[in-house]
């Protein structure tokens, strides 16, 4: 594909905080002794999307469909292959070293893992105000800072003098937030924040950074593989498979309403405790490799509704019922394949 | 209801660590009649692992000892049993899904020989035979090309065809009882989706399964009965729908509302307050009672027992005759 997707701004027209333009994340494959490029991993590959400020995200698919990698592409830890990234309106890409650093002020983000993204050997002060101090953004002192930081997450100050291990893993998520506000970004990604924890604080942490959205107007990245949990925090939601955004929408009508084929199969492959629903099949097959994904559509190995021209023509994307769709079923907005 | 296959009785798992000696299982009771579907659900480190192990006598001891209670299977007690006896209850009596296949699996070994070997163990079979019987179950579970994959490594193996392979052998040997520990909480949902219509689909009428797990919708999703684990004990016991519908512990309630649930009406999320204690820091009384909201005197001095709300409902809690009346 090399026609270029115009970028998706979520309706109302405010101007997007990131906007992204047919962005592409390919991992070369090298192999032999002179490390020669064999082929691309094409983790992410040609994605739009628009996020704007304190509006959240939500940006669901299975493990290997591209959704961490996309977010390391925002936050600059991963280079792109080719398209467009704008924050606030500049073009990442062009900018400075020094321009860049200063960016990074601005977005942050918080892993799975709670503890191995905090240095064991840091204790929760050091940790907290590591970016304040490198920043040069200490007010008045580190403690001070700190411990205001602290309380916004739900914690106490006797916490400042301890180190990570000493912390459940709901308080480390915690102390991850309080580190990735410090700076009063004006973008979080969260990637699989709250998928390592038990569901009673799972729900805690939740709250909490719905809290922290309103009140510091902050725009969340929510990657999750999980549909459940995004739908009780993010506005939108783009569902991704093997790279590309396949449906994107309101939240309340994707769940609603789902129109591609892959998020009908996904929301009804989520197990909902006390519903009774009717056995639909389960999907077919599983995701195939992103080194070499098939012709056309890519999810029309193991779609339900492909026909013929699913295997020959790679769709565009149709506006249907508010959602954002690439799928033949919904009408034209057909690009010929590369 | 039909014969109880599998019945622990007052189930107590002593663990001696560096950091000192408590229990991960405390006097936990239940019965599985043949057919039936039993979840056992709870958060990290509520104990439920150490039951499901303990069942067949799979906790590394040291650290872990079984110091009271006992596990009967079809009415023998297996602590009685020799080694070699229980080796035959393994596998054909008793089989186990782990949640890590890739950890479960060998991986030094082609997925064909680690079936063929399982198999022999326990079939009177020829070498060819076991292979012939362990690619019709890999073509049961819808392994494609399954003569090929009998070759494979498991490490050339997707998460989920891993998982389908310790599925076949699980099921091969027919056994009576299946004790599933979190069997697909490493798999994407599309995926979990296909291993447990296949689970349904694959095990016999008669075939019990202790399905462990931490995830509420795949418990409603799959299973007959629940019981509800909480700082080493069973504090709710009944039906998926006595369990959804009327819970009686605060517990099982609490762990209810606080699920996020796929919905297009966003509210705020319910919560328990607190943490789940350490296992050495147990409160005294009922270990609820810290992050319970109908907390009072008793509670803290006296651990109440399993009371019975209904017939075969039973909740740890000196209030469940009344909240299993109140709406959730």
């Amino acid at each position: 594909m090399s026609t270029t997707t115009p970028p998706i701004a979520p309706e109302g027209g405010s101007a997007p905080l990131v906007e992204l333009l047919d962005l592409k994340t390919w991992f070369p494959v090298r192999r032999g002794v002179f490390a020669k490029t064999i082929g691309y991993v094409r983790a992410v590959d040609g994605v739009s999307l628009a996020i704007v400020r304190g509006e959240t995200l939500g940006l669901v698919g299975e493990s290997g469909c591209g959704k961490t990698t996309l977010g390391r592409t925002i936050l600059m830890l991963d280079p792109p292959h080719s398209g467009l990234i704008r924050f606030d309106g500049s073009d990442i890409n062009r900018l400075s070293r020094l321009e860049k650093r200063q960016l990074r002020q601005r977005m942050q983000i918080i892993f799975q893992d709670p503890l191995s993204s905090l240095n064991p050997r840091m204790n929760i002060l050091d940790i907290v105000t590591e970016g304040l101090r490198e920043f040069g953004l200490v007010t008045d002192s580190r403690e001070a800072d700190a411990t205001r930081l602290l309380r916004e997450v739900g914690l106490d100050a006797d916490a400042l003098y301890r180190y990570p291990h000493e912390f459940s893993g709901g308080q480390r998520q915690r102390i991850n937030v309080a580190r990735a506000i410090s700076l009063r970004p004006d973008f979080i990604v969260c990637d699989e924040a709250v998928s390592a924890l038990d569901v009673s604080v799972q729900a805690q942490v939740i709250n909490l950074m719905i809290d922290l959205r309103e009140k510091y107007g902050l725009a969340y990245l929510f990657i999750s593989h999980d549909l459940s949990v995004v739908s009780n925090i993010a506005g939108r939601v783009a569902v991704m498979y093997l790279g590309r955004v396949v449906e994107e929408g309101p939240t309340d009508s994707i769940i609603r309403d789902p129109l591609h084929p892959y998020t009908r199969a996904l929301i009804r492959a989520v197990p909902v405790p006390g519903v009774r629903r009717e056995k639909a099949p389960p999907l077919k097959g599983e995701t195939p490799s992103l080194l070499a994904p098939p012709p056309g559509c890519r999810f029309h190995p193991r779609c339900p509704e492909a026909m013929d021209v699913c295997r020959r023509v790679d769709p565009g994307r149709t506006r249907w019922a508010g959602h954002r769709v690439w799928c033949h079923l919904y009408g034209a907005g057909e690009t010929p394949a590369a | 209801m039909s014969a109880t296959i599998l019945e622990v009785d007052n189930l107590t798992v002593t663990f001696d660590t560096d950091e000192g000696v408590f229990n991960a299982v405390e006097a936990v009771s239940f019965a599985i009649a043949a057919g039936e579907v039993v979840g056992l659900v709870g958060e990290s480190g509520c104990g439920k692992s150490v039951t499901a192990l303990s069942i067949l006598r799979l906790i590394p001891s040291p650290p872990g000892r079984i110091t009271a209670g006992s596990v009967r299977f079809k009415g023998a007690d297996l602590a009685a049993l020799s080694a070699a006896e229980l080796r035959r209850v393994r596998g054909s009596g008793i089989s186990m899904i782990f949640q890590e296949p890739s950890a479960a699996l060998s991986p030094l070994h082609r997925v064909g020989r680690q079936l063929v070997e399982a198999l022999r163990l326990h079939r009177d079979l020829s070498r060819r035979a076991a292979w012939e019987a362990a690619r019709d179950w890999l073509e049961k579970v819808r392994i494609p090309d399954a003569a090929e994959r009998l070759y494979a490594y498991p490490f050339q193996l997707s998460g989920g065809m891993q998982q389908r392979v310790m599925i076949a052998m699980a099921l091969m040997l027919e056994p009576e009882v299946i004790i599933a520990d979190e069997p697909t909480t490493a798999l994407d949902v599309t995926i979990q989706a296909q291993v447990f219509a296949l689970i349904r689909e694959m095990k016999q009428a008669s075939t019990a399964i202790l399905l462990i797990t931490h995830d509420m919708g795949v418990v409603w999703e799959m299973c007959d009965r629940v019981l509800v684990m909480y700082a080493a004990r069973i504090v709710e016991a009944g039906t998926r729908e006595e369990i959804f519908e009327k819970p009686a512990h605060p517990y099982t309630r609490g762990l209810l509302r606080s699920i996020p649930r796929l919905t297009d009406k966003p509210e705020r999320l319910a919560t328990i307050g607190g943490m789940v204690p350490s296992p050495l820091h147990y409160p005294a009384g009922c270990r609820f009672n810290d992050r319970c909201p109908h907390v009072f005197d008793r509670c803290r001095r006296e651990a109440p027992g399993l009371l019975e709300v209904s017939a075969g409902h039973q909740a740890a809690c000196f209030l469940a005759k009344k909240l299993v009346r109140a709406p959730l």
